[in-house]
C-alpha cells in the first residue's frame, strides 16, 4: 500500500492502481469515455486529464499509476481547462442531434457535455459525416456520432475474442467499422451497444421505440441457459422495450449474451396466447378460465380414474420456475404419478439415482476463471452457454490450457492446448483412453496422454461436460467417464445442463425418481423417454412445443396425439417458422401461461444460486403465471395443500423440502462402467439446438431469428464423409432417418468429424428427426 | 570538414558496399569487440564521452539511453533503427541508407552486443524503396562476411538484423508507433510509461535510435569519444547533416560539426536564392518552431543554441524561407501535413489539428475573422501537451511561433483579405 493524495483526500491505495481507479475508489469521479473497467487501458479520449504535482503536462488517470506521495488533482485549474478543451474537441463534429438520437438521456457524451462543454460551440465549420454500416439486426450504427473511444473494438479483441470491429482510415477521418462490411455474429455482439459511450452503437429492435428516462426498470433474471444472467428489463407503458445487463460479478459480470438481451421480443409475439381454450368436439373455442379448469381437470381425473393414475405423465421446459416445477410435481404426485420430466433433450438416464441434489456447475462461475487447465467435453460452449464460454476464455487468457473433446470442432475462440474431434461413435473410446492414459494401461494416443498429464498437472482442472455429450445417447458413459477422468486427476466435473432451471427442476422434484428437496419415493415413474417411448392416456405439457422442445419430436408428437386427453400449459400457440401446429394438433385444452418477465418466480443456477425475480410486466390478456394456473388446476382436482397465495409462499414450500431431506447434502456418485457402450458402423447425426433455437420465448423473437444462417438449415458433413456419400457442396441429401426421410441442403464442413452428419434440431427442416444422434441413411436426392 | 562520419563513404566509388566500407576501416571496431569482448560499460562509457545526441529530433544523450536496458535481465531485447525519416524538410537518413548503409549495419550490431539484445529491426519509410533495396543488398553481404549471424566469429554474441518497409505513415516514425506497425498493428503511439526500455517491441525491452546515431557509432569508437566530441560542441558532440531545403540556391544535405554557426551554413549552401533576403527558418524540421532571420542569423547549430534561441535543432532539417514567402500559406501548408498525419487516435489532435487546418484555410483565402485568429491560438495551444504522443506539439508549435513572429502578416490577412507579401 502506497499514499497518495487525490483532491486534498490522503489515500492509502494498493501500487500499481491507476489514477482513475484510486479517485474512483475515494468516491472522486473523473470525466471518462474510453475507459472501461472490464477492457484495456487505450487513454485515446483524454478526458480524463488530470493534474499530478511536478508534472509538466497533465496526465491521463486511466493510463497514469499512482505512486508513493503522488499529489493529484482533478478539478484544478490546469485539469478542467484539459477536460473541457477535450470535451469541445469532442462535440466540434459530433452531430449533437440528441432529439432524435437513441442514446439521448442516458449518452456518456451528453452527461459530461452538461458538466464540461460550452454552451455554444466555437467550431463553426463543416462538420464530419459518416457512412452508416449494416450490422444486421441486432445493432443500429449511427457512425457519425463515433467519438473513436475504441470500447466496441476492444470489446472484439479482449473480451469476445473476434475482432469484428476495427479502425480504419487515419486523422480526423478514420472511422470505426468492420471494414470488410460483414454482419456481427458474436453471440455477444450486443454488449458493444452498451459500450458505446455515444449513439453511434444502439439496439436495432429498440430503435426510436422510446426514450430511455420514459422507460420502467425492474430487475430479472434471464431464461434461456443455467447461469441466469441478471438482467434490468425496460419496459413503457407496460410494453418490453429492452433488456440490459445487471451487472453481478458472480454471474454475468457487466456483459449479457445476445440471446438474454434481445429475446424479450419474444414477449411481444403475435403468437402469444391470451386466452384459455378448450377443444370440443374436434372444434377449437375460446371459454373463460373457469371452464376451462373445470374442462382440464375433467379430463385429467377421467383419464385416470379410466385407465389408472400412472397413465397420467407431465413434461415440463427446462426454463419453468423453481415454483412452476414444485407445482406441477406436487400436482402429478397428488393425482398419483410420478411420471414427470424436464429432460426433454437427453435420452440415457440410467445413473439418475446416483445424481447429486442437481447436475450443475463445480464451485462458483468465478472458479472457471480461476481454473489452471479446462477440458471440454462435448460442447459448443458459446452456442450453449456464453456467459461460461466466456469465462473459458478468461481463464484461457490467464493461462489455462483449454482442451476439447468433441464431435465437430466448434470454434470455442480459445487456443485450443489439444483438440479431440472424434465421431460420435468414438467419443466415448476418446474418453476411455484418457482414462486409461490416467490409469497406464491400455495404449493411450499421444493427444489422450496430453490431456491426461495437463489434468493431473493443474492444481486446479475443471471438466466441462456441455449440452452436446448430456444429450449423447450414451451420456451415461460420458459422465462415469469424466468422473473417472476428474477422480484419477483431481479435476472437478462441471454440468452444463439445458434451459435456465434444469436445477430447479431437480431441487422441486420435476423429476421422476425424487420428490421435491430430493426426497426419496418408491416407485421411480417413468422418464421422458419411457413417457413417450410407451405413450401414455393423458399428459401435462408445460412451456414447450413436441416438435422443437424434444429430442424426438416424432415419437413426442405421436405420443401425445395418441393420448386420450392433453393439458398444454404454454405461452405460445406457434413457432414462427413452423408450418403446422403441434401444440393445436396434439392438446386438447390451451391454458396460457406468461413468460417468465410477466410472474414472479425463481431459477436455480446450475451453481445453485437461487435468483429470485419479479414480474417486470403485466400479464398480457387473460395469460397468467404458471404458479397461479398449476394452484388453481390441482384446486379443481380438489387436491389437498393447494392453498398458497403467492409465489413466496411457494418458495417457502421448496426451502421447506430441501431442509427437511437436507438436499444440499447429497453428493454425486459415480458410476462404474463395467464395460463400453457397444459401437456400431454407418453415417449419424450429430445434432446441436442452434442457440436461437433453444425454447420456446427465443424462437419468437424475430430480430435472434435473423441471426440464424444457412449452416442451420443444412446438413453437415466433412470433405471425407461427403466423398464416401458421394455428396457436393449445394447438392440435396436425402436423409432416411427411422421411418421419415427429410431433405436438407449439403454443406460441406470439415469441422464436424468422419461419418458424421451434424444436423440443426428446433428448425422446421429437421422436425421429423427419430433422435439427435441415432444412424441414418444419406443419398443424393 | 565535412562529411567525415556518416558520409565518409560518399565520395568513393561504389560507396554502398562492403568493400568500400571495409576499406575505410569498417567493422574493425565489430571485430575488435567480439575478439577483445569489451566490456560493454566501456562502450557506453565511450559514447557517453562523445556527447553523441540522438540524431532524430529529441537529442536525447545515446550513451545514458543505451544504459536504460538491463543487460543482464532474462529475455528477448530488441535494437530498433528508426529509418522512417518522414519529418518534412529531412532527407538525411536516406542517404546513410543508400552510401553508407554498413555503418548503420555495424552501429546497431554493437548496440545488440552493449544491450545483450540478439535481434535487431530497421524500420524503413515506407517510400524508401531503393534505400530498401541497398539495405537488403548490404544485409546478404555482411551476413555472406559472417558479421551478422548467430556466434558472430566464433564468439557467444548472435545477432540477426531486419530490414522492414513501413506502409507510408508519418506517425510511425514516433518510436512507439513503429513498434505498434512493427508488430503488425496499426500505427498508433502507445502512452507512456511503460518506456520502450522496459516494454518495447512484443513487450520486451527495445532501444529505439535513429539511422545517423547508429552510423556514428563505429567510428567513435574507433577514433574516441573525445575525437567525436572535439568535432563538435560540449554536450554537442560530432557532427550532423543538416538538410538544407527552401530558398537557398545550393539545397542539400551537409554534414557538418554541430555549432556550425548558421550564417556560415546559409553560405555553404549557396545563400538565399536569388539575391533575396532571408525572412525565417525553421531549424529542426517543420514541428519545431520557425525563428526569424535577426534571430538565427546569431544562432549556432547544435542543440543547446537552438534552443537558447527559442526553437529546437530537432532532426536538423533546415527550411530557409524568403522575403517572398507568406507566412500565412507556409503554415497552412505545414498544419495540412500534420492534419492528415495524424493517426486519429486520441481526441485533441484527430480533432484539433483539422480544425486548426480550416481555420489557416480560411484566414488564407480572406474569409477569416480576428475570431479566427484568436481562435487559432487558442486550439493550437490546447492540444499541445494534451495528447498520447508528440504529434499534438508539432501541430501546436509552428502555429504558435509562426503567430509569435509575424502576427502582422496574419493580421494584415484578416483585415485586408490578402497576403501581405506581394507576389506570394
Amino acid at each position: 500500500m502506497i499514499t497518495v493524495e487525490i483532491d486534498g483526500k490522503k489515500l492509502e491505495v494498493q501500487e500499481g492502481t491507476s489514477i482513475i481507479e484510486a479517485a474512483e475508489n475515494a468516491g472522486i469521479w473523473i470525466p471518462r469515455f474510453c475507459y472501461h473497467k472490464k477492457l484495456s487501458v487505450a487513454a485515446n479520449c483524454r478526458m480524463c486529464l488530470v493534474e499530478v504535482e511536478k508534472a509538466p503536462k497533465p496526465m491521463a488517470a486511466c493510463a497514469t499509476p499512482v505512486n508513493e506521495g503522488m499529489r493529484i488533482f482533478t478539478t484544478s485549474e490546469k485539469a478542467l481547462a484539459a477536460q473541457k478543451i477535450v470535451m469541445e474537441f469532442l462535440l466540434i463534429n459530433h452531430p449533437l442531434d440528441c432529439p432524435i438520437c437513441d442514446q439521448g438521456g442516458e449518452c456518456e457524451l451528453q452527461d459530461i457535455a452538461m458538466g464540461y462543454g460550452r454552451g455554444i460551440s466555437k467550431y463553426s465549420q463543416g462538420k464530419r459525416s459518416v457512412e452508416d454500416e449494416d450490422l444486421g439486426p441486432l445493432i443500429a450504427t449511427d457512425m457519425t456520432r463515433c467519438i473513436h473511444c475504441t470500447r466496441c473494438v476492444r470489446f472484439g479483441s479482449e473480451v469476445a475474442g473476434v475482432r469484428e470491429m476495427g479502425m480504419t482510415g487515419r486523422g480526423e477521418h478514420g472511422r470505426i467499422g468492420t471494414y470488410i462490411k460483414h454482419t456481427m455474429s458474436h453471440e455477444m455482439s450486443g454488449n458493444i451497444i452498451d459500450l458505446c459511450p455515444v449513439g453511434a452503437l444502439t439496439s436495432k429492435p429498440n430503435r426510436f421505440e422510446g426514450r430511455s428516462w420514459e422507460f420502467d426498470q425492474m430487475a430479472s433474471v434471464a431464461s434461456h441457459d443455467c447461469v441466469g444472467s441478471n438482467t434490468f428489463i425496460h419496459s413503457l407503458r407496460h410494453e418490453a422495450m429492452r433488456v440490459v445487463p445487471r451487472d453481478n460479478e458472480n454471474i454475468n459480470e457487466v456483459w449479457l449474451s445476445d440471446r438474454d438481451r434481445f429475446s424479450y421480443e419474444g414477449v411481444k409475439s403475435h403468437h402469444r396466447l391470451h386466452e384459455p381454450r378448450i377443444k370440443k368436439n374436434g372444434e377449437w373455442q375460446v371459454v373463460s378460465w373457469h371452464e376451462a379448469m373445470a374442462f382440464a381437470a375433467e379430463g385429467l381425473r377421467t383419464a385416470s380414474e379410466k385407465w389408472g393414475a400412472d397413465q397420467v405423465g407431465a413434461l415440463a421446459s427446462p426454463n419453468s420456475t423453481l415454483e412452476e416445477f414444485y407445482l406441477l410435481s406436487r400436482l402429478m404426485r397428488g393425482v398419483g404419478s410420478n411420471h414427470i420430466d424436464h429432460r426433454l433433450r437427453e435420452s440415457d438416464f440410467s445413473d439418475q439415482t446416483l445424481r447429486g441434489a442437481f447436475p450443475g456447475i463445480a464451485g462458483s462461475l468465478n472458479d472457471i476463471n480461476q481454473q489452471n487447465a479446462i477440458l471440454v467435453l462435448g460442447s459448443d460452449l458459446r452456442r450453449e452457454v456464453p456467459i461460461v464460454a466466456h469465462r473459458v476464455r478468461q481463464a484461457n487468457k490467464n493461462g489455462a490450457p483449454v482442451m476439447a473433446v468433441n464431435m465437430i470442432d466448434h470454434d470455442l475462440n480459445v487456443d485450443l492446448a489439444e483438440n479431440i474431434v472424434a465421431s460420435p461413435d468414438d467419443f466415448v473410446q476418446q474418453l476411455s483412453g484418457i482414462a486409461d492414459a490416467l490409469n497406464g494401461k491400455g495404449e493411450p494416443t499421444s493427444e489422450q496422454k496430453a490431456i491426461a498429464d495437463t489434468l493431473k498437472a493443474a492444481e486446479k482442472a475443471n471438466i466441462i461436460i456441455g449440452h452436446v455429450a448430456l444429450h449423447h445417447p450414451n451420456a451415461v458413459a460420458i459422465r462415469a467417464l469424466a468422473n473417472a477422468i476428474a477422480d484419477l486427476s483431481g479435476a472437478t466435473v462441471s454440468h452444463l445442463t439445458d434451459g435456465a432451471n434444469s436445477a430447479g427442476a431437480w431441487v422441486a422434484g420435476a423429476i421422476p425418481h425424487r420428490a421435491a428437496g430430493g426426497a426419496a419415493i418408491e416407485t421411480a415413474g417413468l422418464n421422458y423417454l419411457e413417457m413417450i417411448d410407451n405413450p401414455l392416456h393423458a399428459y401435462i405439457v408445460m412451456g414447450i412445443s413436441p416438435d422443437f422442445d424434444t429430442a424426438h419430436p416424432v415419437k413426442a408428437r405421436a405420443a401425445l396425439n395418441k393420448a386420450d386427453f392433453v393439458v398444454s400449459i404454454s405461452s405460445f400457440t406457434s413457432d414462427i417458422l413452423s408450418e403446422s401446429d403441434a401444440i393445436y394438433e396434439t392438446a386438447d385444452v390451451i391454458l396460457p401461461m406468461v413468460p417468465s418477465a410477466e410472474t414472479s418466480g425463481t431459477f436455480v443456477n446450475a451453481t445453485g444460486n437461487w435468483q429470485q425475480f419479479q414480474g417486470a410486466l403485466k400479464p398480457q390478456g387473460e395469460a397468467r403465471p404458471g404458479w397461479k394456473i398449476l394452484r388453481v388446476l390441482a384446486n379443481f382436482l380438489k387436491l389437498k395443500d393447494f392453498e398458497y397465495t403467492s409465489s413466496d409462499e411457494v418458495l417457502d414450500a421448496v426451502k421447506a423440502a430441501v431442509e427437511a431431506n437436507d438436499l444440499m447434502s447429497r453428493v454425486e456418485k459415480s458410476l462404474v462402467l463395467t464395460s463400453l457402450p457397444a459401437t456400431t458402423s454407418g453415417i449419424a447425426k450429430v445434432t446441436q439446438v442452434p442457440l436461437y433455437r433453444a425454447d420456446q420465448l427465443v424462437r419468437h423473437a424475430p430480430a435472434l431469428q435473423h441471426q440464424l444462417d444457412e449452416s442451420h438449415r443444412s446438413a453437415r458433413l466433412n470433405t471425407r464423409t461427403a466423398k464416401l456419400l458421394k455428396l457436393a457442396s449445394g447438392d440435396r441429401a436425402v436423409i432416411q432417418d427411422a421411418d421419415e426421410s427429410y431433405v436438407l441442403p449439403v454443406m460441406i464442413d470439415d469441422k464436424v468429424s468422419d461419418n458424421a452428419v451434424a444436423l440443426s434440431a428446433a428448425m422446421v427442416g429437421t422436425k421429423t428427426m427419430s433422435d439427435f444422434f441415432g444412424p441414418i441413411t444419406v443419398t443424393k436426392g | 570538414m565535412a562529411n567525415d562520419v556518416c558520409f565518409r563513404t560518399m565520395h568513393l566509388d561504389d560507396p554502398a558496399s562492403l568493400k568500400t566500407y571495409e576499406s575505410l576501416g569498417g567493422y574493425k571496431m565489430w571485430r575488435k569487440i567480439l575478439k577483445e569482448k569489451t566490456p560493454p560499460a566501456e562502450i557506453i562509457d565511450t559514447l557517453k564521452t562523445s556527447a553523441l545526441r540522438g540524431r532524430g529530433g529529441a537529442g536525447f544523450p545515446v550513451g545514458l539511453k543505451w544504459s536504460f536496458i538491463r543487460r543482464d535481465l532474462p529475455g528477448q531485447k530488441y535494437i530498433i533503427c528508426n529509418s522512417d525519416e518522414g519529418e518534412p524538410g529531412t532527407c538525411k537518413d536516406r542517404l546513410i541508407l543508400r552510401y553508407n548503409p554498413h555503418s548503420v549495419i555495424e552501429g546497431m550490431a554493437i548496440g545488440g552486443y552493449v544491450m545483450n539484445a540478439t535481434v535487431g529491426y530497421n524500420y524503413l519509410r515506407g517510400e524508401f524503396t531503393e534505400p530498401y533495396e541497398v539495405m537488403e543488398k548490404a544485409l546478404v553481404e555482411a551476413y555472406a562476411a559472417g558479421y551478422l549471424g548467430k556466434e558472430v566469429f566464433g564468439s557467444d554474441v548472435d545477432f540477426d538484423l531486419y530490414n522492414h518497409l513501413g506502409a507510408g505513415a508519418y506517425i510511425c516514425g514516433e518510436e512507439t508507433a513503429l513498434m505498434e506497425s512493427l508488430e503488425g498493428k496499426k500505427g498508433f503511439p502507445r502512452f507512456k510509461p511503460p518506456f520502450p526500455a522496459n516494454f518495447g517491441v512484443y513487450g520486451k525491452p527495445s532501444n529505439v535510435n535513429n539511422t545517423e546515431s547508429y552510423a556514428s557509432v563505429p567510428l567513435i569508437l574507433e577514433k574516441g569519444g573525445d575525437w567525436f566530441l572535439e568535432l563538435g560542441k560540449p554536450n554537442n558532440g560530432g557532427v550532423r547533416v543538416y538538410s538544407v531545403s527552401g530558398h537557398v540556391n545550393k539545397p542539400g544535405n551537409y554534414e557538418l560539426p554541430l555549432g556550425t554557426p548558421f550564417k556560415d551554413l546559409l553560405e555553404i549552401a549557396g545563400g538565399v536564392r536569388n539575391g533575396h533576403k532571408l525572412k525565417a527558418v525553421i531549424p529542426g524540421g517543420t514541428s519545431m518552431p520557425i525563428l526569424p532571420a535577426d534571430i538565427i542569423m546569431e544562432t549556432d547549430m547544435d542543440f543547446d543554441s537552438v534552443q537558447k534561441a527559442g526553437s529546437l535543432l530537432g532532426t536538423a532539417a533546415v527550411v530557409v524561407m524568403d522575403e517572398t514567402t507568406c507566412m500565412v500559406d507556409a503554415l497552412l501548408n505545414i498544419t495540412g501535413f500534420y492534419s492528415e498525419e495524424s493517426c486519429g487516435q486520441c481526441t485533441p489532435c484527430r480533432e484539433g489539428s483539422g480544425w486548426v487546418e480550416r481555420l489557416l484555410h480560411k484566414i488564407e483565402h480572406g474569409q477569416g475573422t480576428p475570431e479566427d485568429l484568436a481562435n487559432l491560438e487558442r486550439v493550437a495551444n490546447n492540444i499541445a501537451g494534451r495528447t498520447i504522443c508528440a504529434l499534438g506539439e508539432s501541430v501546436a508549435w509552428p502555429v504558435g511561433s509562426f503567430i509569435k513572429h509575424f502576427r502582422e502578416e496574419f493580421e494584415y490577412h484578416v483585415k485586408h483579405k490578402k497576403c501581405m507579401v506581394a507576389g506570394a
